[in-house]
């Protein structure tokens, strides 16, 4: 019959996640606990040069020395960082052919909708999975060679260009720079690598598929992105997680650096497994992401956040270049018990430097949802623009939305503008779409991508199709 | 098409419709008339379904089927229509897509192909011509910054596009110019056929110039008092509603 707010709340309990399976895959795996053996034994395995090692164990003495980071607005019980395992990888290794991959993995790859055959060919998208903590094959490096382009795993990075990975790795996000980082810079797995030479212009979007497969263990994925001057790269991120009661952490560390004149779009379609409608399970997501701007140059971060039951992230621009441009457009969606704190930071550090930030928080069931975004205006930088637009969309009257913004202008030259709304899925809007035949669920769906559709219409086309069904399926009801 | 009996409906326990009795046949026009408050705008939404308002007695047969027991979604498919007294804005979401996904779930339920891009912008084209609709506002987002006007127009754009048995048009004409009554009354005639039939709810005897009715009921205080062809509505217009509220008194 129609509906009613009731409706809609018991609706919102039959959120079902659709990638809740398991591989069986045989791993090769450390048992749980860290200390400095276990970085050894990390760094040993994945062949490292010394000053990799290095890197990593000052990462880790930083690390012990500090504390869980809680001002976030989300609350959980904390992480046994002793009880976690930090390597895993599937035990088929080496220089790996598209035909010796383990036909499990093929259908767990099937399952989550990624081939990397012809028909990826054709769609132009290079794909670096990253399973559990080994890339598995990265495909098309063979055409992005031809243009200078390096895609590949870190740990091929390290091994083949140590020269580029020394020279930038943690210039953004320093061992130190936060718990998770610091965690994140001892014990990392593996993740992606990119570098864009000058005046070069991907041709294809460049894509990562995360997962985490493994029971306990802890995700430390590493991405670095260098765009060399004048250059251009569009780099897409897509996680999923099994279903598992148990809570799985995911600590990746992102850093991007455009160069000058040169631009780099990051879009990230991020479904971990959020816990199930009890709040049971669920991934951890703290994240670092940063991206520098030197002079003229551009990065966007675009973001379609579903999954995890506490997420913490804050992709951020540092705009140390002279009219360089920072863009941050989020949708996040909470649904039953996930706790959702992200936003962004932009530092102007240079003259004439621009950012825009647009957030669209869309919260459900019994869940949490926070702006948190700081704009920070240095005494040098004159002419320095915001603008933030910051809504929020409720649904129920049992979750929460939450706006943290803070702004720091210390440039009397500034411009900064800020607007805010908050506004419930309305019963006139429901039943207008009633009447002229579409069911509520449907009706919910429409309402939320078009709500959304700002941020949405940022993203490469084909991305934004998936994206679009991931907003269904974290707010599908039990309904039919 | 459409018998309305005995039907009696509240909200928080108010009783606002007090007993309507009506029968709307294919191929007819009626208009409801009335002063503010009567239960006009009541009445559509108890017929399209909206939950609030509680059916406390009475039934409503729509094309043979019990219309009350249909969800709001399903009274739709079948064919009835609603023109918005207030339509709704909804952001972010195109006309053509809204129409598009209306269209096929009504094709749905009637086991039907969903419609092909070609047929479906054939239909815009048309459709949008009819009630003289900018095409752009067929690509903006469901009434988002339209005017006054422009929504009522869009409406009956999207009447024609689902081509319903029947339609309620609730007060349609207020707040429109003479020339955007026209537009809308032109279409609104266009698309009258032996098969479909209308009901014009309307404060003003002036949009019946333009939409002439076969018969014409006058609803005050919940209950339709006074039935008659088209020379009621102009008898309503020269003694004023003050004529029906003194017989009336008692009610
Ligand atoms: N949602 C509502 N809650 C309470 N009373 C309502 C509501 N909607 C309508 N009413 C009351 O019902 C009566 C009829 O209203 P309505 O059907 O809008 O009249 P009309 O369309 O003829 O002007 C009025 O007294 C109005 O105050
Ligand atoms: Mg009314």
């Amino acid at each position: 019959m129609a509906y009613t707010e009731d409706d809609l709340k018991e609706e919102l309990k039959g959120k079902e996640y659709k990638y809740g399976f398991t591989s069986n895959i045989e791993a090769d795996k450390l048992p749980p606990g860290l200390n400095e053996e276990v970085i050894h034994l990390i760094s040993a395995k994945k062949n490292e040069p010394e000053w990799m090692l290095e890197y990593r164990l000052n990462a880790f003495r930083s690390w012990q020395k500090m504390v869980e980071p809680e001002w976030a607005h989300v609350h959980y019980p904390k992480v046994d960082f002793q009880s976690l395992s930090y390597y895993s990888a599937p035990k088929k290794k080496g220089d790996v052919k598209w035909e010796d991959i383990d036909p499990e993995m093929k259908a767990t790859m099937d399952k989550l909708g990624i081939s990397m055959d012809e028909q990826k060919a054709l769609s132009g998208v290079a794909v670096d999975f990253v399973f559990d903590s080994v890339s598995v094959k990265t495909s098309f490096q063979e055409k992005l060679k031809e243009l200078g382009i390096i895609f590949c795993s870190f740990s091929e990075a390290v091994q083949n260009h140590p020269e580029l990975v020394k020279k930038y790795i943690g210039t953004v996000v320093p061992t130190s720079d936060n718990f998770y980082a610091a965690l994140n810079s001892a014990v990392f797995s593996d993740g992606s690598f990119c570098y864009i030479p000058k005046g070069v212009r991907c041709p294809m979007e460049l894509s990562t598929y995360f997962r985490i497969n493994e029971a306990n263990t802890g995700q430390f994925e590493r991405t670095l992105v260098v765009a060399d001057e004048g250059s251009y790269v569009s780099y897409l991120e897509g996680c999923t997680a099994p279903s598992r009661d148990e809570n799985q952490l995911h600590a990746a560390i992102v850093e991007l650096i455009a160069l000058d004149n040169a631009e780099i779009k990051y879009s990230t379609v991020q479904n971990w497994f959020p816990g199930d409608k009890e709040g049971k399970g669920g991934v951890y997501n703290f994240v670092t992401k940063r991206g520098i701007c030197h002079k003229n140059a551009k990065i966007s971060w675009t973001q379609v956040e579903t999954g995890s039951a506490v997420t913490w992230k804050y992709p951020s621009c540092i705009l140390k270049g002279d009219n360089s441009i920072g863009e941050f457009y989020s949708v996040a969606v909470t649904n039953h018990y996930q706790q959702a704190d992200t936003g962004t930071k932009m530092i102007h550090l240079g003259k004439n430097t621009k950012s825009t930030i647009i957030s669209k928080g869309i919260s459900a069931g019994h869940s949490n949802n926070s702006y948190r975004g700081l704009v920070q205006i240095h005494k040098n930088a004159s002419n320095a623009r915001n603008f933030t637009q910051c809504d929020s969309l409720l649904m129920g009257d049992q979750c929460g939305a939450h706006t943290f913004p803070y702004i720091e202008a210390k440039n009397s030259t500034a411009k900064i503008e800020h607007e805010a709304t908050t506004s419930k899925i309305g019963e006139d809007q429901i039943f207008y779409c009633n009447q002229r035949g579409i069911d509520t669920e449907k009706a919910i769906n429409l309402i939320v991508n078009g709500y959304a559709k700002e941020v949405l219409n940022k993203l490469p086309m084909e991305f934004a199709v998936e994206a679009q069904k991931l907003l269904e399926i974290s707010l599908e009801g039990s309904v039919g | 098409m459409i018998k309305i009996n005995n039907l009696h409906a509240s909200i928080d326990g108010k009783e606002i419709l007090k007993g309507i009795n009506l029968e709307v046949k294919a191929g007819e026009v009626h208009a409801i008339m009335g002063p503010n408050g009567s239960g006009k705008s009541t009445l559509s939404s108890v017929l399209a379904g909206r939950e609030e308002f509680e059916v406390t007695e009475g039934s409503v047969e729509f094309d043979g089927k019990d219309l009350l027991d249909l969800s709001p979604e399903d009274r739709a498919r079948e064919g009835l229509f609603l023109a918005f007294q207030y339509p709704v804005e909804i952001p972010g979401v195109s006309n053509i897509n809204f129409l598009k996904t209306a269209i096929n779930e009504k094709r749905a339920y009637l086991n039907q192909e969903p419609v092909s891009a070609k047929e479906f912008l054939g239909m815009v084209k048309e459709k949008s011509a009819l009630v003289e609709l900018d095409s752009k506002l067929a690509n903006r987002s469901v009434n988002e910054g339209f005017s006054g006007g422009e929504k009522k127009r869009n409406e009956i754009f999207q009447m024609a596009m689902l081509s319903p048995k029947l339609s309620i048009l609730d007060e349609t004409d207020s707040g429109l110019d003479i020339d955007a009554l026209r537009i809308v009354a032109n279409g609104v005639n266009k698309l009258k056929s032996p098969n479909n039939a209308t009901i014009v709810i309307t404060h003003y005897q002036r949009l019946l110039d333009y939409i002439v009715p076969d018969f014409v009921h006058v609803l005050y205080n919940g209950k339709i008092v006074k039935s008659g062809g088209k020379e009621l509505a102009i008898e309503l217009e020269e003694k004023g509603y003050d004529w029906i509220k003194s017989e009336n008194v008692e009610l």
